[in-house]
């Protein structure tokens, strides 16, 4: 954006390049300031006492509990929502009935619920003084401050998110494959494994992604059931949250830049299946 | 968002027969999945409350605490989503319009605040912005204190909410006709008067939804605000960390009271920007 193309007549629906400047001037400070600065901090903060005193703070006892807790957590919410996304798509986009459009918009409310409030619905009905809590005391089960409760509240917070990408998909794809081949004799499950599951497949990986990125990163609903048990019911945003707020800066930004690589990770394949396969995860430009 | 058939229900049958089978098997399992997991556990939010009595309910909400504590989770989840449909629009913007160095990392650097986790967030943006921080240490020094203050509260409820405007904007923006810019044009008016008369319009849509959609995130937000906001009761406590602070001393119908109250406002709030979408879509 020289003197020449000051000179260059200018289309009509262009804009003068002195706006242009301002305007990406300001949407890259923007950018930066919010999102490029907090990203490099978290990584600089991790190395600030050399290389060693991060992997040594991610690879003591707590923190491979902590680690250990996010994959279980993760590895069981993650595929049952998958088998709930799945359900929920197929129920959706191949058939018609009543109170569709109801049960799409049931489908997406955990997303506007408060994180906290995703783990405090769990502790009225499970908590020392909630529904049932009395008689889980008097068979001695633990679901809050223990691992069922943060299965549940990641369950919830990551509820939507395989059902959202594919309940669009699958509807703009229609059902004349699927009827095709079961009126040549294929079998419900067959006809799923190999009609529908192919013409999927990108757009059920993407909200797999999504869901995983979340269920790891899952604070406040998880914060509400845990109790902070370090070495037993700390994810790692929660290790994370105590060993900043012990003042251990260096070891939290060591842990927090797992959970950014993560992000990061996430972002990059994410960015690529937007690139390359578009139209199967069309759904998830053109909403 | 509407999926509904547009094939006409048949009377007397609450669905049309299709030759697919698992009908029943997918919905009935879709159906207990979601009340398992989302609808019965809500219901226990809606109804645990009421054990106080509307008295002791309005009591509890109307708490000099739990007020500061609405109204700035609210406030600042309101300022936080101006703040990203000004800027939002500008990156949206330059992002459709122009070509520049690193605009592919730019683009996919916007869906940040939905990838990095928000505790992760909170402490980044927390040690930023500390008095001592890089950025909090400039403007210290121009005299304004930005974590644990409000303003932090802002700056992070800003950072959380900006993806929902960008992303919303963006293929609105590459949909748009350019000759309806180009007549404006021919016509006489200035590129400003066109966007102001012609682009701002047909966008005005979707920017209420992207602000609406990071205010209704915002509102709720807890990881990336505590550890900036400070958490000083009456000043910079958050909504949400005062539900925690209800539970922890096992006030759990109090802790519910202040959960159906942010719901319900922001439930009225949403519905409020729908009522502004309908009439800003009909008048045009």
């Amino acid at each position: 954006m020289s003197s020449v193309a000051l000179l260059r007549p200018r289309a009509a629906t262009q804009d003068h390049p002195v706006t242009r400047v301002v305007l990406v001037t300001l949407a890259a400070c923007f950018i930066a300031l919010f999102l490029l600065f907090p990203l490099v901090t978290v990584f600089a903060e991790a190395l600030k006492d050399g290389v060693g005193a991060a992997i040594a703070a991610v690879t003591e006892p707590d923190a491979l509990s902590a680690i250990e807790l996010t994959l279980i957590a993760a590895g069981v919410a993650v595929p049952l929502n998958v088998i709930f996304g799945l359900s929920a798509s197929w129920a959706i986009s191949k058939f018609d009935f009543r109170g569709k459009s109801f049960l799409v918009t049931l489908v997406d409310l955990p997303f506007s619920v408060s994180p906290v409030i995703s783990g405090l619905v769990y502790v009225l009905i499970f908590g020392l003084q909630g529904w049932l809590g009395p008689w889980l005391r008097g068979h001695d089960i633990k679901i809050i401050f223990a691992l069922p409760g943060i299965i549940l509240a990641t369950m919830f917070v990551t509820f939507p998110f395989v059902a959202r990408e594919l309940i669009p998909l699958m509807t703009g794809q229609g059902r004349d494959e699927e009827e095709a081949a079961v009126s040549l004799g294929a079998s419900g499950w067959k006809t799923f494994r190999r009609v529908t599951l192919p013409n999927i497949k990108w757009g059920l990986l993407y909200g797999v992604l999504l869901c995983n990125a979340r269920a790891m990163g899952e604070f406040g609903a998880v914060s509400v059931v845990s109790g902070h048990i370090r070495g037993q019911t700390n994810t790692m945003p929660l290790h994370v949250e105590v060993l900043y707020n012990d003042y251990q800066f260096v070891a939290a930004f060591a842990v927090a830049s797992l959970l950014a690589m993560l992000a990061l990770v996430t972002l990059g394949v994410k960015t690529f299946l937007e690139w390359h396969y578009a139209d199967e995860i069309a759904a998830v430009h053109k909403h | 968002m509407s999926f509904a058939g547009t094939l006409a229900l048949p009377s007397g049958s609450w669905r049309t027969r299709s030759a697919l089978p698992g009908f029943g098997l997918s919905l009935g399992l879709t159906v207990f999945y979601l009340s398992a997991v989302v609808l019965i556990p809500l219901a226990a939010l809606i109804i645990r409350p009421w054990e106080l009595g509307v008295r002791g309910f309005i009591a509890e909400v109307t708490a000099p605490r739990v007020l500061a504590a609405l109204r700035l989770s609210f406030g600042a989840a309101a300022i936080g989503a101006v703040l990203n449909t000004v800027f939002g629009l500008i990156v949206a913007w330059s992002l459709v319009r122009y070509r520049f160095p690193l605009k592919r990392l730019v683009d996919a650097l916007v869906d940040l605040p939905f990838a990095l986790p928000t505790a992760v967030a909170g402490i980044a943006l927390s040690s930023l912005y500390a008095p001592t921080g890089w950025l909090g240490a400039p403007l210290m020094s121009l005299g304004i204190k930005a974590a644990y203050t409000p303003l932090g509260v802002v700056i992070a409820l800003t950072f959380i909410g900006l993806p929902f405007v960008v992303r919303t904007l963006q293929p609105v923006l590459s949909d748009l006709n350019r000759d309806h810019e180009e007549a404006a044009a021919t016509l006489g008016a200035t590129r400003f008067q066109t966007f102001r008369r012609v682009v701002f319009p047909a966008l005005l849509p979707a920017l209420i939804t992207g602000a609406g959609l990071a205010f209704a995130r915002a509102v709720g937000e807890y990881g990336s605000v505590i550890f900036i906001a400070g958490n000083l009761p009456m000043r910079s406590e958050i909504a949400p960390l005062l539900i925690i602070i209800k539970l922890e001393e096992f006030d759990y119908a109090g802790a519910a009271a202040v959960g159906v109250t942010m719901l319900g406002i922001s439930f009225l709030i949403l519905l409020a920007v729908n009522v502004l979408q309908s009439v800003v879509t009909a008048r045009r």
